[in-house]
C-alpha cells in the first residue's frame, strides 16, 4: 500500500516549536547575538565579531576560573563516586533498615540549594556556627572567611553532604538489581569479598555510574548558589567560579557581550567534556 | 567425590514454625550413593531447590543434619563444602573471557596457573566452547553464557558433588538434548556424585539413576524410572510421570476385589485394613485394554499423538485416559479391562502393599 502523504501534517509540530523556540532557541540566540556585538547603552550595538570570544580566551582572570572548576569537580568526583559506592555496598538490602536509609539518604537532595549554602555559611560560622565554634575551641585555626584553603575545603566538605546521596541512591539501585544467583554463585566458586566487587558488582553499577558521573561532574561543574551564598566566591577569587565570576560579568558590571561570549565557551566545555566523559566510558563499557 | 547423607533435614523459612504447614522442607532423611546421579523431580515450589541449596550450604536447615561421606558439614559454607552448583538462569562474569570465567573457581583456590590451563582446555573441549575462549562473556547468547556456567561447574575435578538447579530452563530444546548427554556422558566418564533439580519428568528420566520425587516439602518416592512408573508410591508420583498420568478411580475394597461403582475388580492380593481411609485404585492409560468386554465406557474425545492415540473416555462417572496403538481401533460398543499387573491400590494418597 502506499504511504498517504501529506505534508499538512507539519502543522501538528507548530505549537511545540513554538514552544521550543519561545523556551529556548530564542534566548539562546539572543546569547549569541550579545556575544558578536559591543554596546555602549542607549540600545545601540556594533559588530564586534570575534572579539569578545578572543577576550575571554586569553583572559586570566578566564583561566583561573577555568582552574579553580575543573580542580572543585575532579575533587567532587573523586570524593562522591567512591564514598557513594562504599555507603551503597553497606546499605542494608532487606528488612526496617532499607526505608529508613533510603529516606535518610534522599533528605539532602531534598533541601534547595540557597537554603544548603545557609545551612553551611551560619554551620562554619566561628562566631555562632556550631562548626567553626567548636573547631576554633579545639585550636584549629579554621575561618573560611579569609582563608582560602578553608574556604575550598567548606565548599567541597558542603557539596560532598549535599550530593553523595545521588551517587548513593544511583548505585544502590544499581545493586539491589543483582539477583540472589549470582552472589550464590560466587560464594561456590570460593571467590573473595574483593572479587565479588570487582566482576560482580562493579559491571553491574558501570550503567548507573556512568550516569552518576555525568550528572556529578555537570552539576559540579555548574555550580552556582552554594558557594554564592557562602563565601561569596571569596575570600579575594579564591572560590570565583566560572558561573559566579559569568553572573559577575553580566550582573555585576553589564559586560553583556563578554558575559554572553562567556556563557557560550562555559556551555561548549560542559558539553565537550561531558562528550568526552560519556565516550570514554561507554568504550570502556563495550571493552568490557 | 561423596555420599551424601541427609539425616533428619528440615526447613522453615519463617523464624519460629509450629505446624507442618509452615515448613518448606517437611523431613527429609535419606543417603544418596557415591557417584549416583539423581535427579530431584517435582511442581514448582515443592521444596527441592531448598533441599539443593541446602545441600550446597547456601541454606543452613532449620533442623538436622547433613554429612559427606560421614563428615558433619552443616555449619560450614559453599566454599568450605567444595561443591560445585550450577543455577537456573546463566551467571557468568561479564566482564571476564570465557576462559577467565571457567578458570575462576580454580584460580580462587590457588591452584598452580600450568594445571588451571590444562584444566580449562580440557573443560572447554567438553562443552565446546573451545573457539570463543578468547572472547568476553558479555553479549553471548544465553544458550552459550548457561553453557559457561555448565562449565564452572565441571571444572573441578575434585568436587563432592556437583548441584544443578533447573540448569537447561533457557536452552533452546535441541541443545537441550545435547547437553544433557553431554552430562551424562561426564556423568559416566568422571563419576561425580550429581543432583539434578527439574519439573520436567522427561529430564529428570534421561538424566538420572535414580529419580526423586517430591511434593509438597516431602520426598514421596526414590526410585529407578521404570519403579516410578510401574509402582507409583504416591498418587502424585502417578499423574506426574507419564503423558498421560496415570487414572485414580475411587474404589471401595472388598478382600481381593476393588468395587468401583456397580463393577468389582480382581486384584493381584488382598490388601490390608483400610478403615476410615480414602481407598483408590490407580492404573496407568497404558495397562487400560479397550475392547467389547469388561466395563462400560462412554467416549469423550480421542486425541492422535502421533504413534499412539489417547482415548478420553469416563467410566462410572470418572474420568479415564487410555493409551490406544496408532493402528487399533475403536470398538462401536466401548469395554475396558484393566490388566492386573498395571493394577496399584492407595490408601489416603499412598500406596499400600496387595498380599499374594
Amino acid at each position: 500500500m502506499d504511504k498517504t502523504w501529506n505534508n499538512k501534517a507539519w502543522f501538528m509540530v507548530l505549537p511545540m516549536l513554538l514552544l521550543v523556540a519561545f523556551s529556548a532557541v530564542i534566548p539562546l540566540m539572543t546569547v549569541v547575538n550579545y556575544s558578536v556585538q559591543d554596546t555602549f547603552g542607549n540600545n545601540q550595538f556594533f559588530w564586534a565579531g570575534t572579539d569578545w570570544f578572543s577576550d575571554v580566551l586569553s583572559s586570566p582572570r578566564f583561566h583561573d576560573a577555568l582552574m579553580r572548576n575543573l580542580l572543585f569537580s575532579g575533587i567532587i568526583l573523586l570524593i562522591e563516586v567512591p564514598l557513594g559506592i562504599f555507603i551503597a555496598l553497606n546499605m542494608p538490602r532487606k528488612g526496617l533498615g532499607v526505608p529508613f536509609c533510603l529516606v535518610f539518604m534522599s533528605l539532602p537532595l531534598l533541601i534547595p540549594w540557597n537554603v544548603v549554602g545557609t545551612i553551611w555559611q551560619v554551620f562554619g560560622r566561628i562566631d555562632i556556627g556550631l562548626l567553626g565554634y567548636t573547631l576554633n575551641a579545639l585550636g584549629f585555626d579554621y575561618n573560611y572567611v579569609n582563608d582560602p584553603f578553608d574556604a575550598w575545603v567548606t565548599v567541597i566538605v558542603m557539596d560532598v553532604w549535599h550530593w553523595t546521596s545521588l551517587v548513593v541512591l544511583l548505585c544502590y539501585a544499581g545493586l539491589v538489581s543483582i539477583p540472589d544467583a549470582y552472589y550464590q554463585a560466587a560464594k561456590i566458586d570460593g571467590a573473595s569479598r574483593w572479587s565479588v566487587f570487582r566482576y560482580i558488582q562493579l559491571p553491574k553499577m558501570n550503567r548507573v555510574l556512568l550516569i552518576a558521573v555525568l550528572l556529578r561532574f555537570m552539576d559540579s561543574f555548574m555550580i552556582y548558589t552554594e558557594p554564592f551564598v557562602v563565601t561569596g566566591g571569596g575570600p579575594g577569587n579564591a572560590t570565583t567560579f566560572l558561573s559566579i565570576d559569568l553572573v559577575k560579568t553580566a550582573i555585576g558590571q553589564f559586560d553583556v557581550g563578554p558575559a554572553a561570549a562567556m556563557s557560550l565557551i562555559y556551555f561548549l566545555i560542559i558539553l565537550l567534556l561531558s562528550w568526552v566523559f560519556y565516550t570514554v566510558m561507554v568504550t570502556n563499557d563495550a571493552k568490557g | 567425590m561423596a555420599r551424601i547423607d541427609l539425616d533428619h533435614i528440615r526447613h522453615a523459612y519463617m523464624p519460629n514454625p509450629a505446624r507442618d504447614e509452615d515448613y518448606a522442607l517437611r523431613e527429609v532423611h535419606h543417603s544418596w550413593d557415591d557417584g549416583g546421579a539423581y535427579a530431584l523431580l517435582g511442581p514448582s515450589g515443592c521444596g527441592k531447590t531448598t533441599l539443593l541449596n541446602i545441600i550446597s550450604g547456601l541454606l543452613t536447615p532449620s533442623e538436622g543434619k547433613i554429612l559427606f561421606d560421614g563428615r558433619d558439614v552443616t555449619g560450614l559454607q559453599p566454599e568450605e563444602r567444595n561443591i560445585a552448583q550450577v543455577f537456573q538462569f546463566p551467571v557468568v562474569y561479564d566482564t571476564m573471557t570465557v576462559s577467565d570465567n571457567l578458570a575462576f573457581p580454580l584460580r580462587n583456590r590457588g591452584m598452580a596457573e600450568a594445571e588451571v590451563k590444562k584444566r580449562v582446555a580440557e573443560v572447554l573441549e567438553m562443552i565446546d566452547l573451545g573457539d570463543i575462549a578468547h572472547r568476553k562473556a558479555r553479549g553471548l547468547t544465553a544458550d552459550l553464557k548457561q553453557k559457561i556456567s555448565l562449565g564452572r561447574g565441571l571444572v573441578r575435578a575434585d568436587v563432592n558433588a556437583i548441584l544443578f538447579d533447573e540448569p537447561l530452563t533457557v536452552i533452546d530444546p535441541h541443545m537441550k538434548w545435547q547437553l544433557r548427554s553431554q552430562l551424562k556422558l561426564l556423568h559416566r566418564r568422571f563419576g561425580h556424585t550429581m543432583v539434578y533439580v527439574t519439573h520436567d519428568q522427561t529430564e529428570a528420566l534421561t538424566f538420572a539413576d535414580k529419580v526423586v520425587v517430591m511434593y509438597g516439602g516431602e520426598i514421596v518416592q526414590i526410585g529407578t524410572p521404570q519403579e516410578l512408573f510401574e509402582r507409583p508410591s504416591h498418587t502424585f508420583v502417578g499423574y506426574f510421570i507419564g503423558s498421560p498420568g496415570m487414572n485414580v478411580l475411587p474404589v471401595t475394597l472388598e478382600g481381593a476385589n476393588a468395587r468401583l461403582g456397580q463393577h468389582s475388580i480382581v486384584l493381584p492380593g488382598a490388601a490390608g485394613p483400610t478403615i476410615g481411609k480414602r481407598t483408590e485404585l490407580g492404573i496407568r492409560p497404558e495397562f487400560v485394554h479397550l475392547g467389547r468386554e469388561g466395563m462400560p465406557v462412554t467416549i469423550d474425545k480421542i486425541e492422535d499423538v502421533g504413534r499412539q492415540k489417547i482415548v478420553r473416555a469416563a467410566i462410572e462417572g470418572h474420568e479415564l485416559a487410555i493409551v490406544l496403538d496408532e493402528d487399533s481401533s475403536v470398538p462401536a460398543d466401548p469395554h475396558v479391562t484393566f490388566d492386573p499387573a498395571g493394577i496399584n491400590i492407595y490408601a489416603d494418597d499412598w500406596r499400600m502393599k496387595l498380599g499374594g
